[in-house]
């Protein structure tokens, strides 16, 4: 086939344009690479996570009681639905490794090792499985062997029902139900928390619970309803003691997991739209200039009997070039970002096999989206073009007119100079070409912002929860209710400057056909350890003889102030009670219900008996006092806010320095490709104009200003624009991540904007540095002998 | 006899064109004195622009050496030549290279801004006999209008030579015309020495001497008895 010259002329075209070109294409390519790099990952997540579920056979049920017996099985199995059925013995126990202080706790699962378990089966990392029978032999969870840089054959003793038990740790593994291992809040606990398997009948035996369970497991057939097989298990569980059950979407890895892999949702969809939007404003403005500066050539072309859908052809391909280039980039990168995105979190979330999937789909989504956005750019100009008539076109374009500034003509002309009125006024006469390239740095800079204020957040988010809200250094769990005298023999440990106790009862709330499984907190009148805070930290208390809820837990059950909720406690009497909403707070972590302390006793029908203790504790003394604690049966969890909140920092750190580092790349591309492109376009249009005032003696540096000082201004205007779109964009992302759990507040720190409008300025002074060069060879002879 | 302002011995110059080379300048040996005025004739392709951008600092040289008054000119730096071309020499264009975004007094500011003692703008705009059009726009002027706005911007810094490079080429009988009066009244009254290229054999007689460029040297020189004024000259 031969090559037409029209081709060539596009291939020439492209060529002596290919800074430009390759710029455009990057920041088509960033667009690109964010959509595909966060959406494949989720698809890959979605789907590594299936697949571990379906080979590890996870359950679709959790319960668990105080002590059921074992023949209750059956009558489970029974129940319509339900396909398999698996109990176990699971308890919680403090845990001690030599050589750390801070105790630790220890989730106790009871496994048959001679027989795979039929549910939630496990993945052997290391070392080898507990012999059958054994006694203190355990497999730990992978996570927790990393996070404390454990080997195998470590001791350590576990306080089981009041007795010190040694156990060896013989292998690692990996469970789909703990994915994500947590004691129960919304944030990794990987040092402070292990998930220990060990032998079923070993376990039993310690906690009394030989032909008893008191945790079971189901999978249900295809098309069974979830709540009605819940329903039916809480009635069958009730009289042992059921704390009420939840399907899969209720078990705390798989909804902390699955928040997580939706946040990837969020910022495929968002952060790349924008990109894709800059990248088209840039294409829309070089394509106008490309197009007027061949005015000429198109006439030519006209003239030689070129049809108009020729030439707009030959411009779309143009277009189309540029596109390609970037989606080809921008695949490339996606792929490379997703599978490196894929690999970072089936670490982190410890999948055991590594599936990264690209999905054709994505690939032709996101060119198609880029070539249309590129195409309703071009096609402006060359609307333009197919209009003019070839005589027209071979005209030279009449001569720019330009007025007074509106400064000058509402008379404040005096303290200008020429310079100035040259930057003032062309910024003046292309108010639309100086709004887009705006826009497209404060683009950049917003999506920066968008991206990376999340470390101030969780900062201000952490800082409030854990200084503010949570008061207690220490917080204690009591393995059963205890009278709240016990308060006393508290405040005598050693170290304790103030103690104050609580007490909680798991509750199923309803209202009309929703409900919600969490907690009845019961708080002190007064207490300072545990408050109740607003996001705008503004102090809340339960009012008397009612209950106060998270504003999103009353969203949740859709229920108002003054509404009536329907309580299900599930421990000690079982109480069935109506409760009045008194309230709704709008508390930045968990799905909350308060009472106060002797209402809930009242409502539980119980006596002045508590569950928790904070203590607010002396540092120095901090070691001795949680020695004593580990020495104390009663108190069954012992947690020290600190090590919560060192763990948080740790992982959050490592994520936002990921994405901080992947999205300032981002930004400073477009930055860059808006900046450089402006300043190219600008270079050509007014090379004439520049080249002439360095033949009447104006230096390269006076030349320099004249251009540059022009983009100076828009990036001085684009930033605090940006700042503005940054902070409106942080709202959304906001608004649009899953936040069931923890709401996290709009804060952004100066030192993020600082950062943002430092990377866009950054952007500008290397882009200046690129096209200065070019007005330093400025061809002043040239221009003496032609026409602008 | 006054100090030569321009003496230039042996100038060459060769621009590599691709593949081939292309002898703008062949040997050229040139001495102007101040209060000149000279015509420069000759064929597209002799070499004149080339000449005229070597003496007013655009370009230099290939060999041989060119000095104004004191200053070496052959072998200064860019910003040495940027700030002689600031400092002594007016240029003034075929296509006037008028500012767009600035007014007739701002365009002629632009350079008594950076010059050492310059007139004033509405000084320099009424030399050229535009003072009462000093806030329109270049879109806003005629042709010859134009060019003498820049002859204004070229003469307002005082410089010791201005430099016209075919100033009448795009323009009508009547206003080139118009625009030679301009350069000669300048020439006569301020004493600044000009030269000017031209197509235009007929110009010559308003000069004080003709230089005739062919094939890159000087092949003639005349010193018309009579220098007539612009009104006496027709094409």
């Amino acid at each position: 086939m031969k090559f037409s010259s029209l081709n060539r002329k596009l291939l020439r075209d492209l060529w002596s344009l290919k800074t430009q070109v390759v710029s455009i294409a990057l920041v088509i390519a960033c667009g690109i690479g964010g959509f595909i790099g966060s959406l494949s990952t989720y698809s890959s997540l979605v789907w590594s996570r299936a697949h571990y579920y379906d080979t590890a056979r996870f359950a679709h049920v959790f319960a668990t009681a105080k002590r059921a017996p074992g023949s209750l099985a059956e009558k489970i199995r029974a129940l319509p639905g339900v396909a398999e059925v698996e109990t176990r013995v699971v308890r919680d126990a403090q845990l001690s490794i030599p050589g750390v202080v801070p105790p630790m706790i220890a989730r106790l699962i009871g496994v048959d090792f001679a027989r795979p378990p039929g549910m939630n089966r496990l993945t052997l990392k290391q070392g080898r499985w507990p012999a059958p029978g054994a006694k203190g032999e355990v497999v730990v969870n992978q996570r927790f062997l990393e996070a404390r840089d454990l080997k195998l054959g470590q001791h350590m003793n576990v306080l089981l029902n009041g007795k010190l038990e040694r156990l060896t740790l013989v292998g690692t593994v990996l469970s789909p139900e703990y994915i994500y291992a947590t004691r129960g809040g919304g944030m990794p606990d990987d040092e402070w928390f292990a998930v220990l398997w060990t032998d079923a009948r070993a376990l039993a035996a310690a906690f009394n619970m030989e032909g008893a369970f008191n945790s079971v497991l189901l999978r249900l057939q295809r098309g069974t309803s979830t709540e009605a097989t819940v329903e039916a298990l809480d009635a069958l569980l009730e009289p042992y003691g059921g704390f009420g059950a939840v399907g899969r979407e209720e078990q705390v890895s798989d909804k902390i997991l699955t928040q997580e892999i939706s946040q990837q949702r969020v910022f495929g969809t968002v952060l790349p739209a924008i990109f894709l939007a800059v990248a088209a404003f840039i294409l829309n403005v070089v394509l106008h200039r490309q197009v007027n500066a061949q005015r000429g050539e198109i006439a030519a072309l006209k003239a030689l009997g070129y049809e108009d859908r020729a030439i707009a052809w030959h411009y779309l391909k143009f277009a189309s070039a540029i596109v390609l280039l970037g989606v080809a980039i921008g695949v490339w990168l996606g792929h490379w970002m997703g599978n490196a995105m894929t690999g970072l979190y089936t670490d982190f979330f410890h999948f055991p096999e590594f599936h990264y999937r690209l999905e054709p789909w994505l690939v032709l989504a996101g060119a198609g989206a880029a070539l249309a956005a590129a195409f309703g750019g071009a096609l402006a100009a060359i609307r333009g073009v197919v209009r003019l008539r070839a005589a027209e076109a071979l005209r030279a374009p009449a001569p720019a007119a330009f007025r007074p500034l509106l400064l000058e003509r509402l008379g404040y002309a005096g303290a200008l100079t020429p310079a100035q009125r040259m930057i003032m006024r062309n910024l003046e006469r292309k108010p639309l070409r100086a709004a887009i390239t705006v826009a497209g740095i404060a683009g950049s800079v917003a999506i920066l912002i968008a991206g990376t204020f999340w470390g101030d957040a969780i900062e201000w988010f952490m800082d409030v929860q854990f200084n503010q809200v949570q008061r207690a250094q220490v917080n204690i769990g009591f393995a059963e209710a205890v009278p709240r005298e016990a308060l006393w023999s508290l405040e005598r440990l050693p170290g304790v400057k103030q103690a104050e106790v609580a007490r909680a009862i798991p509750v199923r709330l309803r209202a009309g056909h929703r409900s919600y499984r969490t907690a009845l907190n019961g708080l002190a009148d007064g207490a300072e350890l545990q408050r109740i805070l607003d996001a705008d930290l503004r102090q809340a208390q339960p009012a008397p003889g009612g209950v106060l809820l998270t504003t999103r837990l009353a969203e949740r059950l859709d229920v108002a102030p003054g509404d009536m909720l329907f309580a299900e406690l599930l421990e000690g009497k079982r109480v069935k009670a109506a409760l009045r909403v008194t309230g709704t707070v709008r508390e930045l972590a968990g799905m909350n219900a308060w009472m106060r302390l002797d209402d809930l006793n009242r409502l539980a029908r119980e006596g002045p008996v508590a569950s928790s203790a904070g203590l607010l504790v002396d540092r120095a003394s901090e070691g001795a006092l949680l020695e004593r604690l580990k020495q104390m049966p009663a108190a069954a969890v012992v947690i020290v806010n600190r090590t919560l909140v060192d763990t948080f920092r740790e992982t959050s750190a490592k994520n936002v320095l990921f994405f901080t580092a992947i999205l300032s790349a981002f930004a400073a591309t477009i930055a860059v490709g808006v900046v450089y492109n402006s300043a190219r376009i600008q270079l050509a249009e007014r090379a004439w104009e520049l080249a002439s005032l360095r033949v009447l003696g104006f230096t390269r540096g006076e030349v320099s200003v004249l251009l540059l000082g022009e983009l100076a201004l828009e990036i001085a205007a684009a930033i605090p624009l940006g700042f503005a779109a940054g902070y409106g964009l942080a709202a959304l992302l906001l608004a649009l991540m899953p936040h069931e759990m923890i709401e996290f507040p709009l804060i952004i720190a100066p030192r993020t904007y600082l950062y943002s409008g430092a990377v866009a300025a950054a952007a500008g002074v290397v882009s200046a540095l690129i096209v200065r060069n070019r007005i330093d060879n400025l061809d002043m002879v040239g221009v003496l002998k032609t026409r602008e | 006899m006054t100090e030569p302002l321009f003496q230039a011995r042996a100038l060459t110059k060769v621009y590599r064109m691709g593949e081939s080379e292309v002898h703008a300048l062949r040997g050229v040996d040139l001495e102007i004195r101040a209060g000149e005025f000279i015509v420069l004739l000759g064929p597209s392709g002799s070499g004149k622009s080339t000449l005229l951008n070597i003496l007013g600092g655009l370009d230099t040289p290939t060999t041989g050496d060119v000095r104004f008054l004191e200053h070496q000119l052959t072998g200064a730096s860019e910003a040495e030549l940027t700030r002689f071309r600031r400092e002594h020499v007016g240029f003034v264009f075929q296509f006037y290279n008028l500012i767009p975004s600035l007014t007739t007094r701002e365009n002629v500011e632009l350079v008594t801004d950076i010059a050492a003692a310059p007139m004033r703008a509405d000084e320099a705009l009424a030399w050229v006999g535009l003072a009462e059009r000093l806030d329109h726009f270049p879109s806003q002027l005629s042709g010859g209008e134009q060019q003498r706005v820049a002859i204004a911007r070229a003469i307002a810094k005082r410089p010791q030579v201005l430099l016209c490079d075919e100033p009448t080429g795009a323009l009508d009988y009547e206003t080139g015309k118009l625009v030679l009066e301009v350069i000669a009244k300048i020439n006569a009254e301020l004493g600044t020495t000009a030269m000017v290229i031209t197509h235009n054999a007929a110009i010559s007689g308003m000069a004080d001497r003709v230089l005739r460029l062919g094939n890159g040297k000087i092949v003639g020189e005349e010193r018309p008895a009579r220098k007539l004024t612009p009104a006496e000259i027709s094409w």
